[in-house]
């Protein structure tokens, strides 16, 4: 067997990880809502804790 | 930093709101507030070093200038309500979803997500920001679901709690399935892609035979997720359409998907080719991408309110003395209700007890507030201006006057299938493209070339999918939605575009629609009015507290007033008194006895002293800023009506702004409203568009082509509607009319150039010589230029009509 169908069962292996990282953000809502953690992240160093 | 904050001309302005201290302004810690709730928000804020709040943004607050009453909240403890209005609980931990219609900025954000430090009981908040909403995680020992509410509304931010969230749950959830489908087929896609680019290089390239059959099976195997998954909607789509005997635009695309799909994979197994696997899922792909750019909704706009998100969810119910928080639904023929200052009232009732003015402009377009007197009705829907009422409860809430509207029948029609003017046209596509598929096919069948016959037919199916017809619909409706939202002009869904482009015919409707919901305009007109006769009509009208006297006071605005002997009030028709051995009359024509100026109509309000008229004061409606521009526009184009549920005082002004070859009715029930609506459609020629804004015109926004809901940020509620438009947008309408006739325009126009592609692929197709690599090639590139075409074409359209200045995200 010629090593370019490894090559690109190896690579197809590689992109499908990186769809079901796709699947795995969607699945946990990082696109129902783009804009409060874009506000979020700019005030993290004046949260109060009193815990 | 300086602790005052004053703007350029040198006014004092609110340091939580911003909002300018007319009314004397309040110091506190050496900052101006233009009001006690503001400052008390402040105070909270400042005692629990929450001050950054103010440091985010400039002035982030909004003004509380209403008072909230302590005991609001109290229905919140009643668990039957409290059941229905929280997500999970396990006892110890309560989950809630609030809609806070105040979020605005970083800073509502930051303080809200901050909560844990005013509430100690609140463990979690999270803002959705788009969404306006907070969800809160909070401990059963050491809070209840009425406290967090409270600690949220003494920071300015009330949740916006109504009956529609007790009755609709909180089943809204998210749709992800397009973001699966759409990431499925780009995946797919690009592997095809990276393995068929070996193929059509193999004329230069020998590859091995082995290699070759691998990728094919691989393509194979790729493909069949696109075809059964991601691209199952237009399957769905045309079957739906041919079940109810209809030849929609999905039809020839799911035909082109299967007829590719086999033809590839009979000519993969048969050895005799490549197919066309690659061109397949590609298309797929960016009719998704398409298909999503135009469904994006607006999340915070909901376009199907009815009177349920205007009602509150109890009433404080009377019963041998004691006051108890009753859930609306609950409340019987018979039950004595409290109904406080701004509060609405939910159910048809007589007064029993109190000083009733009641605001009607949101139910029936009346724009001055009625007074009521005890024994008399009070329908539902109206808004108790100031100090507390007890009534009778007539009619509960499902019973009346108002919720009745909503028993007729079309409010339940629901669309079957939707059709559009492109799905006229994706009908005859189908007839066209069918025609020459078999066209060319007999052709070669006569020639005696029958594998180029099968050849030509599937090829012809296949190039001719109306996939570029498609994209540029989806993607110029999805720019033309994105401008619209901008511009604060939100529609319901793409087809809506093409709606507005055919419209001719638009009914106004008046109050809160042309003019502003709060105010009016008083002018005065007669004899010059001396500072000793401004005191005498100011001191008479003092003592009144009908609307109209009201308005008079407010306008002469004097504060040192002089005593009146012998007052007396004559219900609606108006009040006399002696001052100073002058008896003076102020009121109705009828009732003072004569007019200053007979001609001018409107509503009026005289004054007469010792018999003889003196001057009267007319209350005209504060029309909307540019509504006289926007309605010289609309008139060019468009033929216009009015329709209001008001009285005909403003007749002469709507004239005017009119003209005289407009219809204008006033007194129009609800049920008139929509009855009107339906008369004009009896005319087939006329695709009439409603614009309005209250509960009593939602029948009529349902029955016409199109319903516009004029939005005002001083209520939360829009009534069911195809679009919304924010108020401060409204003298837009006509550049939005014009800009999606322009997009009409663009969506043609990318036909036209689609078809070209279209064209060339079918020359090689009826001489049956379509190879995947020209199909490989004309695929994307037609869909890229569809793409860039719409795209830069709606953007210019915008910059032509100035819709990309002063847009606020």
């Amino acid at each position: 067997m010629s090593v370019i169908i490894i090559l690109i069962l190896v690579s197809i292996c590689i992109a499908g990880a990186f769809l079901l990282a796709f699947f795995w953000s969607v699945k946990d809502g990082q696109f129902d809502d783009v804009k409060s953690p874009a506000e979020r992240i700019l005030f993290n160093n004046n949260k109060i804790n009193n815990k | 930093m300086s602790t005052t904050k004053i703007n350029l001309d040198n006014k004092t302005v609110c340091y939580h709101c911003g909002d300018e201290c007319v009314n004397g302004r309040v110091n506190f810690a050496e900052k101006d507030f233009c009001c006690n709730g503001c400052k008390s928000v402040y105070e909270i804020l400042n005692e629990n070093d929450l001050c950054t709040y103010y440091n985010l943004n400039d002035r982030p607050g909004l003004a509380q200038k209403i008072e909230i009453r302590k005991d609001k909240f109290q229905f919140l403890d009643n668990p039957d309500i409290r059941k229905k209005l929280i997500q999970f609980t396990n006892g110890k931990q309560t989950q809630i979803t609030l809609y806070l219609p105040q979020i605005h900025c970083s800073s509502c954000l930051w303080l809200l997500e901050n909560l844990h430090t005013l509430n100690e009981g609140v463990t979690s908040a999270t803002v959705n920001f788009p969404k306006k909403e907070v969800f809160i995680v909070f401990d059963e020992g050491k809070t209840t679901l009425r406290g967090v509410v409270e600690t949220l509304t003494r920071i300015g931010y009330e949740p916006h709690l109504s009956l529609n969230e007790i009755s609709s749950g909180h089943a809204h959830r998210i749709d992800r399935t397009r973001w699966y489908k759409i990431g499925l087929a780009g995946f797919c896609f690009g592997n095809i892609m990276m393995m068929s680019f070996a193929d059509y290089l193999s004329s230069s390239y020998a590859i091995e035979s082995q290699i070759s059959l691998f990728f094919k099976v691989l393509s194979i195997l790729l493909s069949l997720p696109v075809l059964f998954y991601s691209a199952s909607e237009f399957f769905v789509s045309a079957w739906a359409g041919l079940k109810n005997k209809y030849l929609n635009i999905d039809l020839p695309v799911a035909l082109a998907l299967v007829i590719t799909f086999t033809r590839s994979v009979y000519e993969i197994t048969a050895g005799s080719g490549n197919g066309y696997l690659d061109s397949l899922s590609g298309i797929v792909f960016f009719m998704l991408v398409g298909r999503w750019l135009q469904s994006r909704t607006y999340q915070t706009i909901s376009f199907d309110r009815d009177y349920k998100s205007f009602f509150p969810i109890a009433l404080n119910v009377v019963k041998d003395g004691v006051i108890k928080p009753t859930e609306i639904s609950n409340v019987k023929i018979n039950d004595v209700i409290q109904i406080h200052a701004n509060e609405i009232i939910p159910v048809d009732a007589i007064l029993s007890k109190g000083n009733a003015e009641i605001d009607y402009s949101f139910v029936s377009g009346e724009s001055l507030p009625v007074k009521i007197q005890i024994g008399e009705m009070i329908y539902a829907g109206g808004k108790q201006l100031d100090g507390l009422l007890e009534l009778v409860v007539v009619k509960e809430v499902s019973q009346s006057y108002l919720t009745n509207l909503w028993n007729n029948p079309i409010f339940n029609k629901k669309e079957v299938v939707r059709k559009s003017n492109y799905d006229t046209i994706g009908k005859y596509f189908t007839y066209a493209v069918l025609a020459i598929g078999f066209g060319a096919g007999m052709f070669w069948y006569v020639q005696g070339e029958t594998r180029l016959m099968w050849n030509a037919i599937t090829t012809v199916l296949i190039v001719a999918c109306p996939c570029a017809l498609l994209l540029s619909q989806n993607y110029t409706n999805g720019n033309l939605l994105r401008i619209f939202g901008l511009n604060k002009f939100y529609l319901r869904s793409p087809d809506i575009i093409e709606k507005l482009s055919r419209i001719n015919h638009i009914v106004l409707d008046k109050t809160g629609t042309l003019t502003q919901n709060d105010g009016s305009n008083v002018r005065y007109s007669g004899k010059v009015l001396t500072p000793e006769i401004k005191t005498w009509v100011a001191s008479l009208t003092h003592h009144s507290s009908h609307p109209a006297s009201k308005l008079v006071s407010d306008f002469l605005n004097l504060n040192e007033l002089i005593t009146v002997t012998d007052f007396k009030e004559t219900e609606g028709q108006g009040i006399e008194g002696w001052i100073n051995e002058h008896h003076i009359k102020v009121g109705s024509a009828a009732f003072v006895g004569g007019e200053y100026f007979k001609e001018r109509k409107g509503s009026k309000v005289i004054f007469a002293i010792d018999g003889a008229v003196q001057g009267e004061f007319t209350i005209n409606n504060k029309y909307r800023f540019g509504v006289t521009r926007l309605i010289e526009s609309l008139k060019q184009k468009y033929s216009l009506s009015l329709i209001s549920g008001d009285n005909d005082t403003e007749l002469n002004n709507i004239e005017e702004l009119l003209g005289k070859d407009s219809e204008v009715l006033f007194n129009q029930s609800p049920q008139e409203k929509l009855n009107y609506i339906r008369k004009l459609q009896s005319n087939n020629e006329l695709e009439v568009m409603m614009v309005g804004d209250g509960l009593n015109d939602a029948g009529a926004l349902k029955q016409s082509a199109i319903g516009v809901a004029v939005a005002d940020s001083t209520n939360n509620f829009t009534p069911s509607s195809d679009c919304i438009i924010d108020a401060s947008r409204l003298t837009m309408l006509d550049t939005f009319l014009k800009f999606a006739k322009e997009g009409r325009k663009i969506i043609l126009f990318s036909f036209t150039v689609s078809a070209i592609y279209n064209v060339i692929g079918l020359y090689f197709a009826v001489q049956g010589v379509l190879s995947p690599v020209i199909a490989a090639i004309l695929m994307p590139s037609s869909s890229i230029t569809i793409i860039s075409l719409t795209y830069g074409l709606t953007e210019l359209a915008a910059r032509k009509y100035h819709l990309k200045e002063n847009i606020t995200q």
